[in-house]
């Protein structure tokens, strides 16, 4: 445990939690000016949050301490990869949990949470989403799993910590066919892990098209403020990840301020980069029927599987 | 006398008293006298495996017990870890079965006295030393179980069903391995391991070849691995829930140790196929087992199909150790062998406690339908607590107990791609990524699965009369599942307690000397860089948790909780009705392993009778019938059918042509004698 590690492990938390409500912010914001609209504003998220946490707790009837544990544990599975994951500085606060696996296994675990808090309920609505989302997170595993896989073959680790600092020192591996290959299905795979077009519509209400937000739908108060900053949160770790995963540059890799600011600054400009180039694409995309997102899955798993290849016999 | 001696004979002798016992007493106290006994039996395996693998062995030579062969028992460290294991399982079931079997009228004579027998079979298996011995151990495991299986089946059909399944599989597995042994044994000095691992050395390819895979054929099916896992979801749910567990999460093991035990020590390692067709057929199971699971609602037979997914990682780790040892990379093989054993240790522990949990509901609600229960939450707090720490250690995530295994085997896949442009590693370069891919959607498969039993089963609102009238387990079961829920919570955080042990274990089976894995609270692996801490992990888990339920108290509003109505589109009060059930739970998974499940789906429609435009009912079936049965055993089944039909022509009844058959009979093998001569 490095001093390095431990700025990195309580700047990085702090980032994200206050970031991420903002990313969300921007996200809507391009969305709402490319589709002619004024929009919100980009701190209409932290003014949401501000007012649920406000507002009195509500148990609906009928369910249990599973229900009411879920967001805290959804919040926390996102808080401690906040901390282990190198998003602004390359060594790790607990290093032994900066694992690509352990990282996945936590995001799994959050969403895990939810969808029994989803069945919880006893609603259709709530058993509909979590099996919808069961179902798309046990197809978005192998792909996740062989794309990590290619990611780790070059560097012999998947200690996240390595992978970031071997590609810092031979930048050439990112412009390879591995590389490439594997970003483009991490690509796929987060959009449907966070919920967003063309698998999931996050601001749909339409009963029958929901996912996340079927499981969601009896939560209120501050509640709910927990489960849409943890959906924020989520956003931001993943792009987080898929930016220092492939583009490490800016990272610090020394405990100094001028190190640590520049750190900072460049998680920002990429996550937000990320954020915006996200949004946009979604402007011109439809969500697509359920049963075709396996399609897409699929399609996601089979260019995982050529990075795979590509790094046994391209190299 | 050694650890070893003391337990192997403390076990050997509780076992049988207790079977004696059970002989004598009165039905008043049977239950507790034959429990107490298969503790006692159990605690002794434990001791007596735990002492093999720290070190010291035990070999016993009674010549003169059974006729020709004699019995020799050898316990190593390998076989060790087995005892350890069975005896674990064993210690868990008898608690429990206390107040199972006087609850559930099992009772009687018949279980009480094989319950303990069938364990110290168990035990004898991993630690004997000759073909005979392992042999006679292996069938009175097979008989015993048998015996089990078929306890209740005056009060269920499909039990007497499952008990023919489980007879005919078990012992075409036991021909299986008989035969490939006694090939094996025509090549040796005599029938004890140590000449035949003698002969394994001088075994030519295709012999070599042709025991391991005769043999692997048996062990598999035990084991309940793909295409001989048809008698596993049968008989496994069938059984009384605590020999469910005992042979789901211990009896499965012999398969795995005598594939170790041939392919390894006795064979001496083989060639790259044999491996490649193990982690073929683990990677498979895996899958299929899973899938069936996931569409699955009996909540026993889950849990059996399961066990075909659980044993089929098992199988990918032991394949993948072999290619490995076969490339020349023994490290690497210590690495996947000790990943497969800690996932046998780790299996045992958290399905044991499943299907314990799974009996207990059984026992407080009479029902084993996901679809008829739910809301056990409120009935039967303790159950769904030990359900839920079951089904988080059983679907791979962190912290739970089979997350650390499945690390680790992710670890040695990931490690084993062999280097760019190496000669020879093609296959293994493609078998690697396939295989971690496979391991991955088990992974996924599993939490659908298990989210699909714990939040349907337990959580939501009651779906039967059954289901909201259910109660709690007397102590005993409590007990019983609390010690297997202890176990999985100390193997999730600390397995590094075991995993040197386990390391050192898969090192001297490979016939490599330093241990595959150390670490006291981080489990750092040997030659390969990677690293992890369990308990860090789970700590920095709970961290955060305080710390978010400290940051809302700050900022949250300081107001009273309030109950209220669920949202129900206005519509009133929703019913159990309204919920979703597991069939409805798994129906998009269905429909996307459509290809594979092939569900058979019926709709009925009835016609109001005075115009065929008003629909007066519809009826809506639905099966996930297993193909792989429906495609291999069926039509093997309808040949045999066939052919006995067509042999019923030549037995008419007549004694004249009785006499005839062996008249020309004999008369044929006296011309064949003397042709041949």
């Amino acid at each position: 445990m490095s001093a390095l590690g431990i700025v990195g492990g309580v700047v990085q938390p702090v980032l994200i939690v206050a970031g991420s409500p903002l990313l969300v912010g921007v996200m809507r914001q391009v969305r709402a000016r490319l589709e002619g609209r004024a929009g919100p504003g980009v701190g209409q998220p932290w003014r949401d949050l501000r007012k649920l946490f406000g507002k009195e707790r509500i148990s609906p009837r009928g369910t249990s301490e599973v229900f009411r544990v879920a967001p805290l544990v959804l919040v926390a599975t996102t808080l401690v990869v906040a901390v282990v994951t190198p998003f602004v500085t390359t060594d790790s606060a607990v290093d032994p949990v900066a694992d690509l696996f352990a990282v996945v296994a936590l995001l799994a675990l959050g969403a895990v949470t939810l969808a029994l808090a989803g069945l919880d309920t006893g609603t259709a609505f709530g058993g509909m989403g979590s099996s919808r989302e069961m179902t798309i997170l046990a197809l978005v595993e192998p792909t996740l799993l062989v794309s990590i896989f290619a990611l780790s073959v070059r560097v012999g680790s998947t200690n996240l910590g390595a992978i970031v600092s071997a590609t810092l020192h031979d930048p050439v591996r990112v412009i390879s066919p591995v590389s490439l290959l594997a970003a483009v299905a991490l690509i796929i795979v987060i959009v449907a892990e966070t919920g967003r077009l063309p698998v999931d519509n996050p601001s749909t209400h339409l009963e029958l098209t929901m996912v996340h937000e079927a499981m969601v739908l009896e939560y209120a108060g501050p509640d709910l403020a927990l489960v849409e900053l943890a959906s924020a949160m989520r956003m931001s770790v993943f792009l987080g990840l898929l930016a220092n995963l492939f583009l490490p540059w800016g990272i610090a890799s020394t405990a100094t301020p001028i190190a640590l600011l520049v750190g900072v600054l460049a998680l920002i400009i990429k996550v937000g980069l990320l954020g915006v180039l996200l949004a946009a694409g979604e402007v011109f995309l439809a969500k697509l029927r359920l049963f075709r997102v396996p399609e897409l899955l699929a399609g996601s798993f089979l260019l995982s599987l050529l990075a795979v290849a590509a790094s046994f016999f391209l190299a | 006398m050694s650890l070893v001696a003391v337990g192997l004979g403390g076990a050997l002798a509780a076992g049988v008293l207790t079977a004696l016992a059970a002989v004598v007493v009165p039905r008043r106290v049977r239950s507790a006298v034959a429990g107490t006994g298969t503790v006692v039996t159990g605690g002794a395996g434990v001791m007596a495996g735990v002492g093999a693998m720290t070190g010291s062995s035990l070999s016993v030579a009674l010549p003169g017990l059974l006729p020709l062969s004699g019995v020799s028992l050898t316990l190593d460290a390998l076989g060790g870890l087995f005892v350890a294991v069975t005896g674990g399982v064993a210690v868990a079931a008898g608690v429990y079965g206390i107040s199972y079997t006087r609850s559930h009228g099992l009772d009687a004579r018949g279980v009480q006295v094989v319950f303990p027998l069938f364990v110290v079979a168990m035990l004898l298996v991993p630690a004997a030393a000759s073909v005979g011995t392992f042999l006679v151990c292996w069938e009175l495991m097979a008989l015993f179980s048998l015996l089990l299986v078929v306890a209740e089946h005056r009060h269920r059909p499909e039990v007497a069903q499952a008990g023919r399944w489980y007879a005919v599989m078990t012992h075409l597995g036991f021909v299986a391995v008989l035969i490939g042994l006694l090939v094996f044994v025509a090549h040796a000095a005599d029938d004890s391991f140590p000449a035949l691992r003698e002969a394994g050395r001088h075994l030519s390819p295709g012999a070599a070849g042709l025991v391991f895979v005769v043999t692997l054929a048996g062990f598999a099916s035990k084991a309940g691995i793909l295409p001989l896992h048809a008698w596993l979801p049968r008989a496994h749910p069938e059984a009384p829930s605590h020999v469910s567990a005992l042979m789901s999460a211990a009896m499965v093991n012999p398969g795995v140790y005598g594939l170790v035990r041939v392919g390894f020590d006795l064979l001496g390692g083989g060639t790259l196929w044999w491996w490649l067709l193990v982690l073929a057929l683990g990677a498979v199971s895996a899958v299929y087992g899973i899938l069936q699971a996931a569409m699955s609602t009996d909540l026993k037979r889950l849990l059996g199909q399961s066990t075909t997914e659980n044993m089929g990682l098992v199988l990918v780790g032991v394949g993948a150790a072999g290619v490995f040892a076969t490339s020349g990379n023994r490290v690497l093989a210590g690495v996947a062998l000790a990943a497969a054993l800690l996932h046998v240790i780790n299996h045992a522990a958290f399905k044991t406690l499943l299907f314990l949990a799974a009996g207990s509901v059984l026992h407080g609600t009479g029902a084993r339908d996901l679809d008829a229960l739910g809301g056990l939450r409120a009935g039967m707090p303790q159950t769904t607590a030990a359900f839920g720490l079951g089904a988080l250690a059983a679907s791979a995530l962190p912290p739970g107990t089979a997350f650390v295994s499945e690390w680790l085997l992710l670890q040695a896949l990931i490690h084993g791609l062999p280097a760019p442009g190496a000669t020879g590693g093609t296959a293994a370069a493609i078998a690697m990524p396939l295989a971690v891919a496979a391991v991955a959607l088990t992974a996924g498969l599993a939490v659908a699965t298990f989210v699909k039993a714990f939040g349907v089963g337990f959580l939501a609102k009651p779906r039967s009369a059954a289901a909201g009238n259910a109660h709690e387990s007397p102590p005993a079961m409590l007990v019983g599942m609390g010690l297997a829920g202890v176990a999985c919570v100390v193997l999730a955080l600390l397995p590094t307690l075991v995993l040197p042990a386990v390391g050192t274990v898969s090192g001297v089976a490979l016939g490599v000397g330093d241990p595959a894995v150390s670490g006291a609270v981080t489990v750092r692996l040997a030659g390969v860089a990677g690293a992890l801490s369990p308990l860090m992990l789970t700590l920095a888990l709970l961290a955060a948790v305080v710390l978010v339920v400290g940051a809302v108290r700050v900022v949250a509003a300081r107001r009273a909780r309030r109950a209220a109505r669920l949202w129900d589109c206005g519509g009133g009060p929703m019913s159990a009705r309204m919920e979703y059930t597991a069939t409805s739970f798994a129906e998009p998974l269905q429909r996307v392993f459509d290809d594979v499940v092939r569900p058979e789906q019926d709709v009925d429609v009835t016609h109001h009778e005075e115009s065929r435009y008003l629909v007066q009912a519809v009826e809506y079936r639905r099966k996930v019938p297993d193909r792989v049965e429906r495609r291999l055993y069926e039509p093997v089944l309808a040949a045999v059918a066939a052919w006995g039909r067509a042999g019923r022509r030549l037995a008419t009844g007549s004694v004249h042509r009785y006499l005839g058959y062996g008249f020309y009979t004999l008369c044929a093998v006296l011309i064949l004698v003397a042709v041949t001569r």
